[in-house]
């Protein structure tokens, strides 16, 4: 049998291999940041960092590689930032104000609203790409951070979360603001967003981490390479055959891509899991 | 979805739905739209005209070897991306559970690869998988596996099948966690003195009461390696070799975008859509069950 003592080591053990698991891909791609290629290409590469580190990340961010035409990763992550601050923000500028009006008001057509956002739900973006792209096109939104983000800002998730916060909002509070006379507009401005702050912090979280790690879409929608965003200025470093990869500085932008998000999720880890629990509600 | 206090008037709840229903009808209905009317139409040799060709694209589209066998390698990929994200976020939810020193720290750490995208997954994993320079092929050529994905498409397929796992193994052990912890600790006590060992305590006790959080996570993990998982295809392994890891979201670009078959595309994100359809209705029974027993 099992003492007590002894069989408490084995949920650390197990959590441990799990931590070892999460963190082995990240860790050699921090050797490899670290490393000149030379030491890398002679396999297997150093599993203990050298000194180049410093040189590797002011390379990336400064310059980029040969295959990203001069785009520095720098600018990479600048796109990258915009774009995910759009599609956060954009979400949550456009879901507060009609999940206000579903919630608070009566009017005709009403429900027949409500379904047509929420129905949106059910095709990401992935399932509609070529259409959406001929309309991006057509909209003249090619290269910019416009065409980046507005598409994506599409979706019913953030206006559900907010309308299903909005209904446990008491009818005494409405009923209070209008013997004060407060027409609709001053109760959403003072009582309804104050009110919906927790929420609206845990979303942006979420919808920023979600806008940053973008793919597909924006692969379709830039072409210029300064309007790159840093996950497909990495892929674009990556050669196929012709000159060598410089995976030095690949493993650099890669940690320089996971970088805000995971500062994101480490600093605002209540919000992060409130924001990713509600969502999928 | 009612409440007994409103506002009367109509103007501002329209102008306060106006733009979302602008951006709502401009990037979603419209594109969905244009998505079924072309997947019925069909261009001329030349490109310029197109004409109604009612289910030609469809018939074609399921007469395709390739297409039915990309079916075939989505289900595979999709199923063994669920199985290895859930387990092991399960096994770690539950371990997380029991400590008391440390539990902050474990679970933080274990939270953050969902921060990663899934392009930037693929990278990391093919930089350690890549053949000639990475260092877990390296080991396994040691060991004596004859390692090398740009060739052998089972490989291919267990390489992307690990980068993509990786990084939901986080959501599912946050949800599984939050499951785990809803469970009212009176009942885990009544069953330990009455004398069960902790392992008949989960099976009896806690993994039946997980099951809802489960189910819901089945559903989740599927649409997630159905639908996001292009990145990892797109960077790893552009679906190769010889079409051994072509998903069918990677499919649907690859046939629309560098193809250029526009009616086959728009077939296909049809089919798609209905897959997505059927995946949340499938969710939302589902959901509803969670909330009647929980």
């Amino acid at each position: 049998m099992v003492t007590a003592r002894q069989s408490a080591w084995i949920p650390h053990a197990i959590l441990i291999a799990g931590i070892a698991i999460v963190a082995f891909p990240i860790y050699v791609a921090l050797v490899a940041s670290t490393q000149h290629l030379d030491a890398i290409l002679e396999a297997p590469m150093p599993l203990l960092p050298s000194d180049q580190i410093i040189r590797n990340f002011h390379d990336a961010i400064t310059a980029g590689t040969a295959k990203t035409s001069g785009v520095s990763v720098g600018r990479m992550m600048f796109n990258s930032l915009v774009m995910a601050l759009i599609i956060a923000a954009g979400k949550i500028a456009i879901s507060l104000p009609s999940a206000y009006a579903v919630v608070f008001f009566r009017f005709p057509l009403r429900k027949l609203c409500f379904w047509a956002i929420f129905v949106t739900l059910m095709l990401p973006v992935e399932v509609r790409i070529i259409p959406t792209y001929q309309i991006a096109t057509d909209m003249g939104l090619i290269d910019r951070y416009a065409g980046l983000s507005l598409p994506l800002v599409a979706s019913a998730t953030a206006t559900l979360l907010f309308r299903q916060f909005f209904l446990t909002i008491p009818d005494e509070l409405v009923e209070a603001a209008k013997i004060d006379g407060a027409g609709p507009l001053r109760f959403f401005v003072d009582t309804v967003i104050p009110l919906s702050r927790t929420n609206i912090a845990a979303l942006f979280v979420i919808l920023f981490i979600f806008g940053w790690n973008q793919y597909l879409w924006p692969l379709l929608v830039t072409n210029t390479p300064s309007m790159t965003t840093i996950i497909i200025g990495m892929r674009q470093m990556i050669g196929n055959g012709d000159t060598q990869t410089e995976w030095q500085i690949v493993m650099a932008t890669a940690l320089l891509a996971i970088l805000p998000p995971v500062a994101v999720v480490l600093l605002m880890q209540r919000w992060f899991v409130k924001g990713l629990v509600d969502t999928e509600k | 979805m009612d409440r007994r206090a409103v506002f009367n008037g109509w103007l501002l709840p329209v102008l306060l739905l106006l733009p979302q229903l602008a951006v709502t009808v401009v990037f979603f209905f419209w594109p969905a739209g244009q998505a079924i009317v072309q997947s019925v139409q069909g261009g001329d040799a030349f490109g310029l005209a197109t004409r109604f060709v009612g289910w030609d694209n469809f018939a074609t589209l399921f007469a395709d070897p390739n297409y039915i066998f990309s079916f075939g390698v989505t289900a595979v990929f999709s199923v063994a991306v669920a199985l290895l994200a859930l387990v092991p976020g399960l096994l770690f939810a539950v371990m997380a559970d029991r400590v008391v020193r440390g539990a902050t720290f474990y679970r933080t750490v274990l939270l953050l690869p969902y921060a990663i995208a899934p392009a930037v997954a693929g990278v990391l994993w093919m930089f350690l998988f890549n053949p000639s320079i990475g260092i877990v092929a390296f080991a396994l050529r040691h060991a004596g596996v004859d390692w090398n994905y740009f060739l052998n498409g089972r490989q291919a397929m267990l390489l992307v099948i690990l980068a993509a796992a990786w990084r939901q193994i986080s959501y599912n052990f946050l949800f599984f966690l939050a499951g785990l912890q809803a469970i009212p600790s009176a009942l885990l006590e009544a069953s330990a003195i009455d004398g069960a060992t902790p392992r008949r305590r989960f099976w009896t006790i806690v993994f039946p009461l997980l099951a809802p959080t489960s189910f819901f996570l089945v559903v989740v993990n599927m649409v997630y390696a159905f639908f996001d998982t292009f990145g990892v295809i797109h960077n790893v392994t552009q679906g190769g070799p010889n079409r051994a890891t072509e998903i069918l979201v990677y499919k649907v670009w690859y046939d629309g975008i560098v193809g250029l078959d526009l009616g086959g595309s728009a077939a296909q994100s049809v089919v798609l859509m209905g897959i997505v359809i059927a995946l949340t209705a499938v969710q939302f029974r589902f959901i509803e069950r969670r909330v009647h027993y929980a």
